[in-house]
């Protein structure tokens, strides 16, 4: 039996996903209706559990993480399914849609594109750590004021980058649009939208998105 | 994705250690390709050399007023080098003209020139291809085959590759710097460095098994205006259809190689050549050959209008 996460589901390899998933129905419907035991475990097929798990550490939002997991998780996986900070999305699971953005380090990087075990020590920063619903950072704050989002599925993903692409402007860190490559770059809407177009929104939110962020960028300039 | 173990060397000797106990093992970078590669199964590798902890994380002036790039320079970084930008731009264009935000701070100079194609039958495992499975045939040829190669593709294979620092780095004559399993180093000029389909697609490249990429170096500038023309689908986050890296200096004479259009980037010496006559005589000697495909036919014209405003562009 495949690991029900893996991407199998998304690429239409129904028939096979659907027997396996009234195969395991009872049984998966038991372990996720537990807290803390989570779907992508691994040990799912013989092959697998052969396997030993990794042990890896890394920092959550400020918090220091100890996980043992397979080898193939990736960061993505390891803080939705073993961390159950779920604010992070899966969209693609390959890189096209941003909705898995989250910080590593100061940069904003795709978590579904990388494995957990290659951020043994680093710093994570997903939505959950950037504000609190009490508390939030004016970035969530913009996107609130301005509608940046309808369903909201991309919108963790959207400000994680949105937050580190300001970062990025500040640096000096150049985009496609930037007309002179020697200058620094400024915060104009094409250079917003330039930079953000690794994180597509299915519900069509851009305008109000880079609404919201020229706003930000306005004021922390 | 398949089962793998995993290991992270702290030094060249060790991950050379590695590659010489695990057959088959895979370096990881940045894993921006790679995992894509994993998920899908296309890329199968039983052991993973991560070599994020090498470090080659540096860009340095050469002895020979040069630029030496780490393999592990992320392509954010090395599109944001100072040095880059000011005296060679089209290397920072090409950069920046690729991926996203997010992908550029996770991707890194070899795991780029490194990437595999974007052709879909390659990455849907029901469909037969020469490159993933060798002998299977190519599911391309004959099928929907509008952004494959029009330049030097064969019967078995017409895939383009699909980096645009690539081109930037052939018009820029880099070379590339590795060490092999047994310790050796080797420089390998990027015009040698990216092999042909012929009878042997899943044959990339002239790298070999375990062979370690450490370094991408530059030449000393050659001044110019530096251009990157990229014709795609959708003006931001889309690999090219066609693209140009140009080097033209006051008097016309320059350097171009397109991207896009082949399994490699595609430049031809004697071409520059016509430079000073414009984009037309150009293009008729670049794509001396052209076999386009049932559905590419327009990069032919696309080719020469892609030149031209190209040259248009670097005249300012
Ligand atoms: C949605 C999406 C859009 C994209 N759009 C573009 C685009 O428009 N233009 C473009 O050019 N690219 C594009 N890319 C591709 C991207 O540029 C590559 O995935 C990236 O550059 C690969 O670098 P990496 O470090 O992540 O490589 P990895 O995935 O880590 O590795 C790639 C290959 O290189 C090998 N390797 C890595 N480092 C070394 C080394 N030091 N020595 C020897 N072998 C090594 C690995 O074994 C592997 O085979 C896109 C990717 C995605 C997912
Ligand atoms: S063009 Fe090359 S990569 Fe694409 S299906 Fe044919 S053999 Fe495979
Ligand atoms: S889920 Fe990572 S980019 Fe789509
Ligand atoms: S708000 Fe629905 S996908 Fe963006």
């Amino acid at each position: 039996m495949k690991n029900l996460h893996e991407p199998d589901q998304m690429r239409g390899d129904f028939e096979l996903t659907r027997r396996e998933f009234i195969v395991a129905g009872t049984a998966a419907v038991a372990l996720t209706a537990l807290p803390g035991v989570g779907r992508a475990q691994p040990a799912a097929t013989t092959s697998q559990s052969a396997l030993p798990l990794t042990k890896v550490s890394f920092n959550v939002n400020g918090k220091l993480r100890e996980l043992e997991l397979d080898s193939r998780t990736t960061l993505l996986d390891a803080l939705r399914e073993h961390l159950h900070l779920t604010g992070t999305k899966k969209g693609c699971d390959h890189g096209q849609c941003g909705a898995c953005t989250v910080h590593i380090g100061e940069r904003r990087m795709n978590s579904c594109l990388t494995l957990a075990v290659m951020q043994q020590g680093a710093s994570v920063t997903t939505i959950e750590g950037l504000g609190t619903p009490e508390n939030l950072h004016p970035m969530q704050a913009a996107f609130v004021k301005h509608d940046g989002y309808q369903c909201g599925y991309c919108t963790s993903g959207q400000i994680c980058s949105a937050v580190a692409m300001l970062r990025e402007i500040k640096a000096g860190i150049p985009c496609h649009v930037t007309s002179d490559l020697t200058a620094r770059p400024q915060l104009t809407a094409a250079e917003i939208r330039e930079r953000m177009s690794g994180n597509l929104c299915r519900c069509g939110a851009y305008a109000n998105i880079v609404d919201a962020i020229t706003e930000v960028g306005g004021k922390s300039a | 994705m398949k089962p793998f173990t995993y290991e992270k060397p702290r030094t060249p000797a060790e991950a050379a250690a590695a590659t010489a106990r695990h057959p088959g093992a895979k370096f990881i970078a940045g894993g921006t390709n790679l995992l894509d590669l994993m998920k899908l199964e296309i890329e199968a590798p039983g052991h993973l050399i991560d070599v994020n902890g090498l470090g080659f994380d540096q860009i340095e002036a050469t002895p020979e007023g040069g630029l030496g790039i780490g393999a592990l320079v992320r392509n954010t970084d090395l599109a944001a080098d100072e040095r880059v930008r000011r005296d060679y731009a089209v290397l920072s264009r090409a950069l920046l003209a690729g991926a996203s935000g997010q992908l550029r701070n996770a991707a890194t100079t070899a795991g780029n020139l490194l990437q595999r194609t974007r052709c879909p039958y390659f990455y849907d495992t029901n469909q037969p291809c020469n490159k993933r499975q060798p002998g299977t045939g190519c599911g391309a040829i004959g099928g929907v085959n509008r952004q494959h190669a029009i330049l030097g593709s064969s019967t078995a294979c017409i895939a383009t590759h699909p980096s645009d620092m690539a081109v930037a780095m052939r018009v820029l004559d880099a070379t590339i710097q590795t060490v092999r399993a047994d310790g050796a180093t080797r420089r390998i000029p990027i015009a040698d460095f990216y092999r042909l389909p012929g009878d042997t697609p899943n044959v990339e490249n002239t790298l070999q098994p375990g062979e370690l990429i450490t370094h991408v170096t530059l030449p000393k500038p050659v001044g110019g205006a530096h251009v990157y023309y990229k014709v795609r689908d959708r003006s931001s986050y889309a690999f090219a259809l066609v693209s140009v890296a140009a080097i033209v200096q006051r008097d016309g004479t320059g350097r171009v190689a397109l991207g896009g259009v082949a399994h490699m980037p595609w430049r031809i010496e004697a071409a520059e050549a016509e430079l000073p006559q414009g984009a037309k005589a150009v293009a008729t000697k670049l794509l001396a050959g052209a076999k386009p495909t049932e559905h590419n036919a327009f990069k032919v014209p696309l080719v020469e209008r892609t030149l031209a405003a190209a040259l248009l562009e670097a005249k300012g």
